[in-house]
């Protein structure tokens, strides 16, 4: 369904993807793991094209993103990492446009949209406008916008950022229905690695722009010969913390990991 | 037209919710009125051109579809900084589309403001010829602000911050106001003043408003909707053209 061969990324002098090759398979829920800065979210844009790569070939469900880019974008759903939300619209009509942007019929626009905000606690929130709402209703509201229509491929860049125990739960629960019940591919990065554990079928380590390992959590586990994928990880990559090259929105989630310790 | 109309929409949501910032974009607008319409007023009319009041009236409309069209189009930063621009860029629907309806929404609201504006200049005793030629005027602001909208969205499509705005401002926004005519008569001029005039697409802009407001015209009505509906196509279609070369 995806498959990245050398693919490069640079930004001026540095090199943020180097040289990865990768394959998802259809139906796959495929994690992708790695420090801070390792080059998840870049190779992540590149993929949806909002990036174009230095170098190297993407193949998106047979398509070339970089060139046949609209087509392309029919095929996927994305929740980003950053915010990605009109703050001056209500959650209901970031919803709607949504909705419309990807040509979901009315009437199952308007079931749907009630469905997620449901299922996401927002509902009752769904005519207060964005800005108004906390980080977590934010991200939850993303995440409600990001299963709206049902693509093919679902990316999933760090969607539980910043989510309670009950919100990571239905997220994930959703995400597995979506996946045996539609077969929807699912990309995903978490830092999280119960969760990447719990619900993965593949997992690729990314670390300084570099594939380091790649395969099922049990053969991670086994390769390392480590207890946890989270032991398993740091065998991988090292336990140095990467904020050299950290950007903002990087230290800013340094920030509250520390606050929340 | 689904995308077009969403994205139409949005703009319009997001004018009509910020109150605040309508009024505030009223001051300018009221200063250039009041303070030069009444201020050099006695000197204009010693100088046998009539009531500046119903000369600048015009020129102060045409400044705010200019602004507000330019500023409009400028806020894609925003949507880049507040992340919003992501979820359009992704979405399955092709670029020029997603442009032009936000494009489009831009110039509405520059045509709002400007009707807002023209509503202040009647009741500050602006007096436009005849009733009829209102329709008139309303096309003069829907072009202009088309053609500034496009150019904005051309400018903030190439910017990656907000650092780049004072630039434009000072060297591209306020030389288009003040060589357009809206403060001056076109006849008369210096010859390199005039010619840098003939330049500007918010002359012809301007001199379409004076000549549906007041009747009279420098370029005539056929001139000023030529040039602004090519220029409106030319800034489009650089509009869009950059607007599909952005990466984020
Ligand atoms: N637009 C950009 N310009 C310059 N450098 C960038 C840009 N985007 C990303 N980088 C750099 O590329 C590297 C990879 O960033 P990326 O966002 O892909 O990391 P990530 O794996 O998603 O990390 P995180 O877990 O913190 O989200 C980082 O060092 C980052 O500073
Ligand atoms: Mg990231």
């Amino acid at each position: 369904m995806i498959r990245v061969q050398n693919l490069v990324k640079t930004f001026g002098e540095f090199t943020a993807v180097n040289d990865i090759s990768f394959e998802v398979r259809e139906g796959e829920i495929f994690a992708f793991l790695g420090p801070n800065g390792a080059g998840k979210t870049t190779t992540i844009k590149m993929l949806t094209t909002l990036l174009k790569p230095a170098s190297g070939e993407i193949e998106l469900d047979g398509l070339n993103p970089v060139v046949q880019s609209n087509e392309a974008r029919k095929r996927f759903g994305i929740v980003f990492q950053d915010p990605s939300l009109d703050g001056e619209l209500t959650a209901y009509e970031n919803m709607e446009l949504h909705g419309v942007l990807y040509h979901v019929p009315r009437k199952i626009r308007n079931e749907r949209i009630e469905r997620l905000l449901k299922l996401f606690e927002l509902w009752d929130r769904r005519n207060t406008r964005v800005k108004e709402f906390s980080g977590g209703m934010k991200r939850r509201l993303e995440i409600a916008r990001g299963l709206l229509h049902t693509p093919k491929i679902l990316f999933l860049d760090e969607p539980t950022l910043g989510l309670d125990p009950q919100s990571r739960n239905q997220l994930w629960t959703h995400v597995k229905h979506l996946n045996e019940t539609e077969r929807v591919t699912v990309f995903l990065t978490t830092h999280y690695m119960d969760e990447a554990d719990r619900v993965a079928h593949r997992i690729a380590i990314i670390d300084h722009g570099k594939i380091v390992a790649q395969g099922s959590p049990a053969e991670l586990k086994e390769q390392t010969s480590t207890e946890s994928l989270e032991e398993a990880f740091l065998a991988l990559t090292g336990s140095t913390i990467r904020d050299e090259k950290a950007g903002s929105i990087d230290q800013m989630r340094q920030m509250a990991k520390m606050w929340r310790r | 037209m689904g995308a077009v109309y969403i994205l139409w929409l949005r703009e319009l949501k997001r004018y009509v919710r910020s109150r605040v910032q309508i009024l505030a974009s009223l001051g300018q607008p009221l200063l250039y009125l009041l303070v030069l319409g009444f201020g050099l007023g006695p000197v204009f009319q010693q100088s046998g051109n009539g009531s500046y009041l119903q000369f600048i009236a015009p020129g102060v409309i045409g400044m705010t579809v200019l602004f507000t069209s330019i500023f409009s189009g400028i806020g894609l930063l925003w949507d880049r900084q507040f992340g919003f621009l992501k979820e359009t860029l992704v979405a399955p629907v092709p670029r020029t589309t997603i442009m032009i309806g936000r494009t489009l929404g831009g110039a509405t609201v520059a045509m709002l403001q400007g009707t807002l504006v023209l509503a202040v200049c009647l009741i500050a005793g602006f007096r436009p010829v005849s009733l009829a030629s209102i329709p008139l005027a309303f096309l003069f602001m829907a072009l202009t602000a088309v053609v500034f909208a496009g150019l904005g969205t051309a400018i903030g499509s190439a910017l990656q911050d907000m650092q780049g705005f004072q630039l434009v401002m000072n060297f591209l926004v306020m030389p288009i106001f003040f060589l357009s005519g809206a403060l001056f008569p076109l006849t008369n001029l210096p010859k390199v003043l005039g010619a840098v005039t003939k330049l500007d697409p918010l002359s012809y802009g301007v001199d379409g408003l004076r000549s549906a407001l007041l009747g009279v015209s420098h370029y005539g009505v056929a001139v000023d909707i030529l040039v602004l509906c090519v220029t409106a196509t030319i800034f489009m279609a650089l509009g869009g053209y950059m607007f599909s070369k952005i990466q984020l």
